[in-house]
């Protein structure tokens, strides 16, 4: 890659602002969600700390929910990368048995929100690398690279800092913690393209495949294991599809696709005419609730 | 709409590779665009995103919806509402920042940082200038170069913007007029002259109805470009101007994944480095030479300025974050104080005197600033004299570091000329810095071995050391006044110690009870440990009854000239009786306790004390701030 594109430019500041975070905070952790972005982040992370592996654990604050081949390819890895993985369940989640069919708005609260604090708490991580870009959405788009949080993990307006050239102000008192995205300058075409350049291994449901599908509420969900609740004799029907975004398989609406490669899936996104979110059933809520989430400490 | 926009479309669906190879070679520019409210930034940013198809249909439909309700321009779309996803948050009073934007055309891909033009501006300008390599400064056709225009031009320039287009918008309410066009350059170029603004591109556009903006317009055939995009597209980066420099890397990180290997981890911040040169390592001055260039792709043959990469150098030579490495024939300056601008961002204002991190390159030192020399009205660009910077002031100042640091004048590099500020209490990024020249140079550093006595101590702490005793009746105050200013002075970063009954009674003076001789070797005893603190540098607040006059006199006399200042909490014994927070008055007077003060024991109140504090006059807060403000200057 020659030294002067934007790729090489984005790439170096994600290195620079991963050393900064290992040289500053006691205890950092990588978020790891399996999707193209945190695909795209432990590969930068690998880039950074060569020829060590990157100095710090991946974290995976898990739902149950997420779809099989998600999990398979986490393993996979974290292992490949020489990392250690740390998959926490939220305890109470589980005993009440929380699930996106039942629950709604409180499956993502307390597995993922209360989830990621508990896991933050638990093992005291002081700085989390988060794989979220300004582009995904108008509210993102002033979003620090050093994101601060309270001790109670609470996004505070207030208390963000102005960010001046690449020098990042990573002090912070006992129990604050900080949320940091060296994505932020990426766009959705520049993550895709980056892993076609790069050869980096994603979950394969990002690529067209006959599935079992069924459609609920305008949205195509996949069946991806027996605990989908079939109305009584409704078969799934295999139709071509793929995900654009990846999360709880029963909340993550597919795309009808025939792209089965990169450069496919690249056309089909700069082609096509509706944005990434769409396909999240978390975001067809009110438009400012992803800043709610973050003050919430969703992220 | 001109159709350049729509090449990029057919080759995406016809040869989707070689969009991509076409893709992979696009170049970055960062660049900032300013104006004041209703020039049309929005709508111009709202304008660029939109040609450049980064405006998917879904945003588009809703934007269609918005502009008929919420729009200002009837029935037209109005693309200010892309990018006014901030309005919501100003309502909410959420802090209004930065925000950045994400868009590309078929040879560069941009990112644009948008300023609202509202408070706090010049915080969020200089913030989002100091990445920027270019600046689109907007006017309004009608109205011409205004104050407003003035003060974006001179905080852009300052902070080392190259390149300024000035974008003259809304030409289509000014019947696109040839005459005003000209008038406004011609104007605006006597005033960059004299800020010492070496050249921009200025261009006739209508943001809202696409004039000039990536097609020449046919309303402006006196204007043969380039158009707004074109010059976005062509104009040269830093990065290519810094790769002429000489070769700096800040170290940020030192990779040690085995005894075998040991790697300097950072950022290039100028010039270029091949395996075999010679290198210095700032400020410790030892050389060697580059062995390799490490990267998870391979070994480089050459690293240049903007490069993420890891040095293994030939010699094992201590090397650690922060130091720079340098090109040995050419190494940079060291230094320990600065001439600096100073761009103030916190509610607090500057202390001058006080110690602050500083981060510079991948340094953090601790720096103390001189009251300014003077300030600067961004408006009229005047000079004033100043005691301190509040929120958004900009003045020069004196900066002295703890030590010696690699640096380079921000006007050459801003990565090493650069630096913020951060205070030490809550963390918060205080000011931003850049660096004019060394007042005292360390070419050479031999540190001079030195005797580190009480007045090195004091000095490391950057404070003078003395006793406040506060002396008066139980329930007087003392306690709480003495928190009170403890907690005052940590604020200030001083370095304090509280000596109180609490503390001394359970330890050190466990042995001794209440008789007169106790008492008088418990102050004896409390004077000396007071004074191996101010040995220290500490601030020592005390808080002790202290009856005596000849006891405090005995501790006076064990102190410096001028280092102990008695503080009198004066407070009536009948106010104190009737406080009586713990109790003890009704036990002295029931005679359950024995040699009470006031009651069956004499206070001698001071004659002269150096601080007299009346608490029937004034509250805990306003007597700590009136003995702060007694010996801090
Ligand atoms: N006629 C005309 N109106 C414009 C132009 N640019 C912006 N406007 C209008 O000027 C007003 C303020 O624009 P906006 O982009 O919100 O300004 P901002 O405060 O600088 O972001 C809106 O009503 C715009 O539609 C232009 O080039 N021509």
């Amino acid at each position: 890659m020659s030294h002067s594109t934007h790729f090489a430019r984005l790439e170096s500041e994600a290195i620079h602002i991963m050393r900064e975070v290992v040289a500053e905070a006691e205890n950092p952790v990588m978020l790891y969600s399996v999707g193209k972005d945190s695909a795209v982040m432990l590969h930068l992370a690998k880039k950074a700390f060569y020829p060590a592996p990157p100095p710090f654990p991946l974290l995976h604050v898990d739902t149950t929910w997420k779809f099989q081949d998600m999990y398979r390819l986490r393993d996979k890895a974290a292992n490949d990368a020489g990392m250690e993985l740390l998959v926490y369940h939220n305890p109470e989640a589980m005993e009440k048995g929380i699930n996106p069919f039942d629950h709604g708005a409180l499956h993502t609260d307390l597995w993922k929100t209360e989830g990621l604090k508990q896991a933050l708490d638990k093992w005291a991580f002081d700085a989390a690398f988060g794989g979220a870009r300004r582009d995904e959405e108008k509210s993102r788009a002033k979003e620090r690279v050093f994101s601060f949080r309270t001790a109670q993990h609470r996004w505070e307006p207030k208390s963000q800092r102005p960010e001046l050239w690449s020098l990042y102000n990573a002090r912070k008192a006992k129990g604050e913690s900080i949320r940091v995205f060296p994505l932020s300058n990426w766009t959705e075409l520049d993550i895709w393209q980056y892993i076609h350049l790069e050869g980096i291994e994603i979950v394969p449901l990002y690529f067209s495949a006959p599935r079992p599908t069924v459609v609920r509420d305008g949205l195509i969900l996949m069946v991806d294991d027996e605990r989908f609740p079939l109305a009584p004799g409704e078969q799934p029907v295999t139709r071509s599809i793929r995900f654009r975004t990846l999360g709880c398989y029963p909340l993550t609406g597919a795309v009808e696709s025939d792209a089965s490669t990169l450069p496919d899936i690249i056309r089909e996104m700069l082609l096509t005419t509706t944005s990434e979110r769409q396909g999240r059933a978390i975001d067809n809520e009110q438009s400012a609730s992803m800043e709610v989430k973050k003050q919430q400490g969703y992220f | 709409m001109d159709d350049s926009v729509y090449k990029a479309d057919a080759l995406i669906a016809e040869d989707i590779n070689a969009y991509l190879e076409a893709h992979q070679r696009k170049s970055l520019l960062r660049f900032i665009t300013c104006g004041s409210v209703d020039d049309g930034k929005s709508t111009l940013i709202g304008r660029l995103l939109y040609d450049s198809k980064m405006i998917f249909e879904d945003q588009l439909a809703q934007l269609e919806a918005d502009s008929k309700t919420q729009g200002t321009q009837g029935q037209e779309i109005d693309f200010a509402l892309l990018v006014d996803g901030l309005s919501a948050e100003r309502e909410q009073g959420i802090t209004i920042d930065v925000a950045y934007r994400f868009f590309a055309t078929e040879k560069r891909k941009f990112i644009v940082a948008d300023t609202p033009g509202h408070e706090q501006y010049t915080r969020n300008m200089v913030t989002g200038a100091s990445m920027a390599e270019l600046a689109v400064i907007l006017i309004d056709a009608r109205k011409g170069v205004l104050t407003q225009t003035r003060r974006h031009s001179y905080l852009v320039h300052l902070l080392g913007i190259r390149n300024i287009a000035l974008a003259v918008n809304k030409m289509d309410l000014v019947a696109y007029a040839r005459e005003t066009f000209e008038a406004i350059v011609a104007d605006y170029a006597a005033f960059a002259q004299s800020i010492g603004v070496e050249g921009f591109t200025a261009i006739p556009i209508s943001g809202f109805k696409g004039d000039n903006i990536t097609a020449l317009s046919t309303h402006t055939p006196w204007y043969q470009g380039p158009t707004l995009m074109q010059h976005l597209e062509e104009v040269e980066l830093d990065q290519q101007i810094e790769q002429r420099a000489a070769f700096r890397m800040p170290v940020q990180w030192v990779n040690r994944p085995n005894l075998d290997f040991r790697g300097f981890a950072g950022k290039v911040a100028s010039g270029a480095v091949k395996p075999g040169d010679e290198v210095r390592i700032l400020p410790s001055g030892k050389t060697s030479r580059v062995d390799r260039i490490v990267t998870f792709d391979g070994d480089l043959e050459m690293a240049i300025a903007g490069q993420s990469v890891t040095l293994t150098l030939k010699d094992e030579i201590d090397c650690s974050r922060g130091q720079v490495i340098a090109a040995a024939k050419d190494p940079l300056e060291v230094a320990d104080q600065f001439e600096a601008t100073l761009i103030w961002m916190d509610e607090e204002h500057l202390i001058p005197g006080r110690s602050y991190y500083m981060k510079i390159g991948a340094q953090t030192v601790s720096a103390t600033m001189s009251q300014p020399k003077y300030q600067i009205n961004v408006n009229t660009l005047e000079h004033a004299a100043a005691k301190t910077l509040e929120l958004n002031d900009i003045g020069v100042v004196t900066v002295t570091t703890d030590r010696a640091i690699p640096f380079v004048p921000y006007a050459e590099n801003r990565e090493l000329g650069g630096f913020i500020l951060i205070d030490k209490m809550t963390n918060g990024t205080a000011g931003a810095g850049l660096i004019h020249f060394a007042l005292r140079r360390s070419q050479n550093i031999h540190w001079q071995a030195m005797d580190v006595d009480r007045a090195h101590r004091a000095r490391l702490k950057n404070q003078k050391p003395v006793v406040l005793w506060m002396t008066g009746l139980s329930g007087a105050g003392k306690s709480a006044i003495a928190n009170a200013v403890e907690k005052r002075l940590a604020r200030m970063n001083r370095h304090t110690f509280l000596l109180d009954g609490d503390n001394v009674r359970h330890g050190l003076n466990k042995d001794l009870g209440f008789t007169e001789a106790d008492r008088i070797e418990n102050i004896r005893r409390v004077g000396e440990v007071a004074k191996l603190m101010t040995d220290a540098g500490l601030i020592v607040i005390t808080a002790f009854i202290s009856p005596f006059r000849s006891e405090r006199e005995m501790v006076r006399q064990m102190m410096e000239p001028g280092e102990f200042i008695e503080v009198f909490v004066d407070t009536p014994l009948q106010v104190a009786e009737e406080r009586d927070v713990k109790g003890l008055y009704a036990k002295a007077r029931s005679g359950e306790l024995k040699n009470f003060t006031g009651i069956d024991s004499p206070y001698e109140p001071p004659e002269m004390p150096e601080i007299r504090i009346d608490t029937t006059a004034m509250s805990i807060d306003e007597a700590a701030e009136r003995i702060v403000d007694r010996i801090i200057d």
